[in-house]
């Protein structure tokens, strides 16, 4: 069950990971609503990622990822879904199926010691060195949070570096009729 | 453009357009196009408050009296800020607002200048929906959106922030049906969508033996029709029912299946009858903490029905059996036809003994005080003006406190829409701006505001308002020179320690009456109470009595705080088992 000013005298469910896909109007303060909702009634938000959808420039995606139990997730849809510029929400852990992927850009501190090491690394995840002005070694990986989480474990033992992850985008991938 | 007007026109004419009667407002710099706009028309009548705070709840009383939306018009920085409290109350309690505040022009907005507040920002989560306009064209179907929404699925306040140059821009005026709602933007229940959930809850409740209705404000929200097609419903049943605190007038006191109201300060017989229902149909109500009692101990055995247009509300504190999302109007009509289709037959016999189980707790009396002695106790202030009131068409408001709760038990409402209340955020300082509104609304009926000492106060400059406008509002003082539910909570949980809860050096009444010009009553023992409050309805200008009652009195029956419906506190001498108690002090 959800907060109350009570205790819940249900059995609670298991404390999962969510990821929401919620569509908006692209309206000014969009954002801060959906933002202000998870703030405002005590919701986690373990990530974010807004952009416009592709063949409309009107509506955006917000993808969120949080956890709570079935219950809390099930009421942050619901609260979700009393924004006005809110289209619609979809639980995609729910849908059953679906496929995410997340980048990350990792400025690796190499020396002649462990080049060779951090190049096998990287050669074994398929990440991606990008090339920049400064010469500085700047890789790229994308994938499951999971497979980018093992990579920055595994590097993180060789040396020192600096991250920045963009947080899981999703999608479902169940098959849709063309019309959908 | 030879048809193009200016946006503070464009704001007028949208008002007219959607019927608007009245708006109640405070000027200032960054309305004044529209002031001055207002000023050249006759058709919308303005009235003006003392304080922002009193136009929004002055706002509210006039939508709950009447059924319409309530308008607002407040300048920027301040003036949006002081109608935060409202606005926060009318999204509680679902009132329809449309506030409409002043902005600085938008090459002044984020240099913190004069008056500048993010208004938006600050009312985003205390409206249903809230607009900054950049563009004057886009003006008149933000209007039209804002009225819609506000009054659309689950009532609530829509805020409209116009910076200064909008105001002065010129620009198209589109009519209210060249405007297309994406649907998304609102919410349109259908009631065929839930068809079979309704015919699984008819027939459950056909299969009940101990069967009651829990009654909410949402039946008020769906209107009139509402309140007629519930009654009908209870009574083809015969089953009991319970209202919440805003629910009240739905079904009429008087009616012989109404327990009266539920909760925190409810009807003993009502809150057991909840406690040990087989079938619970809440129809319009969201399972509140001042309802509930404590949750693992709520109503144990029962199905519960659920019907309500905010699907947030569905399992949100207390999982359901049978969930209905629509509109009460809608719902329950469907029920009845279903009802009727499928002949069903409540088992009479279980019936009977369930009434027989309700009167005896009704034997218990729960309202019971001691009323002896000369000095007056509120709860029988709050009969007599009943009795003296009630074939006079009345509506009554409140502030927040023991005397919201006395005039909830013993005023008895027979109507719906003539009890206006601070439920959700409980709110002092409602009950006479918005008994202004109400009288606006209605201005040939009896509207009284029964108010405490304290919270009398906290709105208290709205009596110039309600005199330049001869409003003949009632301010009915239950004046114990306490905040009384203050003062009781710390009685029964802190050891009597009295912190900051004694309103010392509080006016003389019957002189502030007398000094805005309005009439001042005082009754000081029972002898004087029936001739302070005849006077009172009769006297066509603005009164305030100051009813002198009894300073200790405790609100009874209660649920303290921690404990279940079957653990009602009836009077003083009955103490909360300790481990309830130790629980119930950490909660509101």
């Amino acid at each position: 069950m959800n907060k109350s000013v009570y205790d819940s005298p249900d059995q609670v469910s298991e404390t999962k990971r969510h990821i929401l896909t919620v569509l908006v109007d692209n309206e000014p303060g969009v954002l801060a609503r959906v933002i202000g909702m998870f703030s405002g009634r005590g919701y986690n938000i373990d990530s974010l990622n807004v952009a416009e959808v592709s063949n409309d420039e009107n509506i955006s995606r917000i993808t969120i990822v949080t956890h709570g139990t079935s219950e809390v997730v099930s009421q942050i849809e619901k609260q979700l879904l009393r924004i006005v510029p809110v289209h619609s929400v979809t639980n995609l852990d729910q849908e059953g199926s679906s496929v995410e992927a997340e980048v990350a850009l990792v400025y690796i501190y190499i020396s002649d010691s462990n080049k060779k090491k951090v190049y096998q690394l990287c050669d074994l995840y398929r990440a991606r060195k990008i090339e920049n002005e400064n010469n500085t070694t700047i890789f790229e990986i994308a994938g499951a949070s999971e497979r980018v989480n093992r990579f920055i474990t595994e590097i993180n033992e060789i040396t020192k570096v600096e991250i920045v992850r963009s947080g899981p985008v999703a999608i479902s991938s169940i098959q849709k009729n063309e019309e959908e | 453009m030879n048809n193009e007007i200016t946006g503070a026109e464009i704001v007028l004419k949208s008002l007219a357009e959607q019927g608007v009667e009245v708006v109640f407002g405070y000027p200032g710099g960054a309305v004044l196009p529209i002031y001055d706009t207002l000023f050249k028309q006759n058709s919308i009548k303005h009235v003006l408050v003392r304080q922002e705070g009193g136009a929004i709840h002055a706002a509210e009383g006039y939508a709950r009296s009447t059924g319409k939306t309530g308008v607002v018009l407040v300048t920027s920085g301040p003036g949006a800020t002081n109608v935060v409290t409202g606005l926060t109350d009318a999204m509680m309690d679902s009132v329809p607002i449309v506030c409409i505040t002043g902005q600085v022009p938008q090459h002044l907005i984020g240099s913190d200048a004069f008056q500048e507040c993010d208004t938006t920002g600050i009312t985003r989560p205390c409206t249903k929906h809230n607009y900054l306009v950049k563009d004057v064209n886009k003006l008149s179907s933000v209007f039209h959106e804002a009225f819609t929404i506000a009054q659309n699925g689950r009532p609530g306040p829509v805020l409209i922030d116009i910076p200064k140059d909008v105001q002065f821009a010129s620009g198209t005026y589109e009519e209210k049906n060249k405007i297309i709602i994406p649907s998304h933007r609102l919410f349109e229940p259908s009631p065929d969508f839930e068809k079979n959930k309704i015919e699984e809850a008819v027939e459950l409740i056909s299969m009940a033996k101990k069967p009651i209705f829990y009654i909410g404000g949402g039946c008020i929200n769906s209107g009139p029709k509402a309140s007629e097609l519930v009654r009908e419903f209870i009574n083809i049943v015969g089953s009991p029912v319970t209202m919440t605190l805003m629910g009240l007038g739905v079904v009429g006191s008087s009616d012989k299946n109404s327990l009266g109201m539920l909760g925190m300060h409810g009807m003993y017989e009502a809150n057991m009858a909840m406690h040990e229902c087989d079938v619970m149909i809440n129809i319009g109500a969201r399972f509140d903490d001042r309802v509930t009692g404590r949750l693992d101990a709520f109503s144990p055995n029962s199905k519960k029905i659920h019907i309500d247009i905010d699907e947030s509300n569905i399992n949100k504190t207390i999982n359901v059996d049978v969930p209905i999302i629509g509109d009460v109007k809608q719902v329950v009509e469907k029920m009845i036809s279903v009802w009727r289709e499928k002949k069903y037959k409540i088992d009479t016999e279980s019936l009977k003994i369930w009434w027989n189980k309700i009167n005896k707790w009704k034997e218990i009396d729960c309202l019971n005080y001691n009323n002896e002695g000369k000095q007056i106790k509120p709860q029988y202030a709050v009969q007599r003006l009943y009795e003296l009131t009630k074939n006079t068409k009345t509506f009554i408001t409140t502030e927040v406190g023991q005397h919201q709760m006395w005039a909830a038990q013993f005023y008895k409402f027979e109507e719906p829409n003539r009890w206006l209340t601070s439920g959700g955020l409980g709110t002092m300082g409602y009950g006479f701006p918005a008994a202004i509104g109400a009288q606006v609304g209605h201005p040939d009926a009896l509207v009284v505001d029964i108010a405490g000492d304290a919270s009398i106060l906290m709105n208290i400059q709205e009596m110039s308002t309600a005199i330049q406008y001869r409003l003949p509002v009632k301010i009915f003082i239950l004046n114990n020179e306490y905040m009384g539910m203050v003062r009781q909570w710390q009685e029964l949980l802190h050891g009597g320690r009295y912190s900051e809860s004694y309103t010392d050096s509080l006016p003389d009444f019957v002189k502030l009456a007398e000094s805005y010009k309005a009439i001042g009553l005082r009754a000081k023992t029972t002898d004087e109470l029936d001739d302070v409050i005849t006077q009172m309805i009769e006297t066509k200008n603005t009164v305030i009595a100051d009813i002198w009652v009894t300073k200790e009195e405790n609100c009874f029956p209660m649920i303290q705080s921690g404990s279940a419906h079957n653990e009602m506190m009836l009077s003083k001498d009955q103490k909360q088992d300790k481990k309830s108690a130790e629980k119930g002090k950490i909660l509101v």
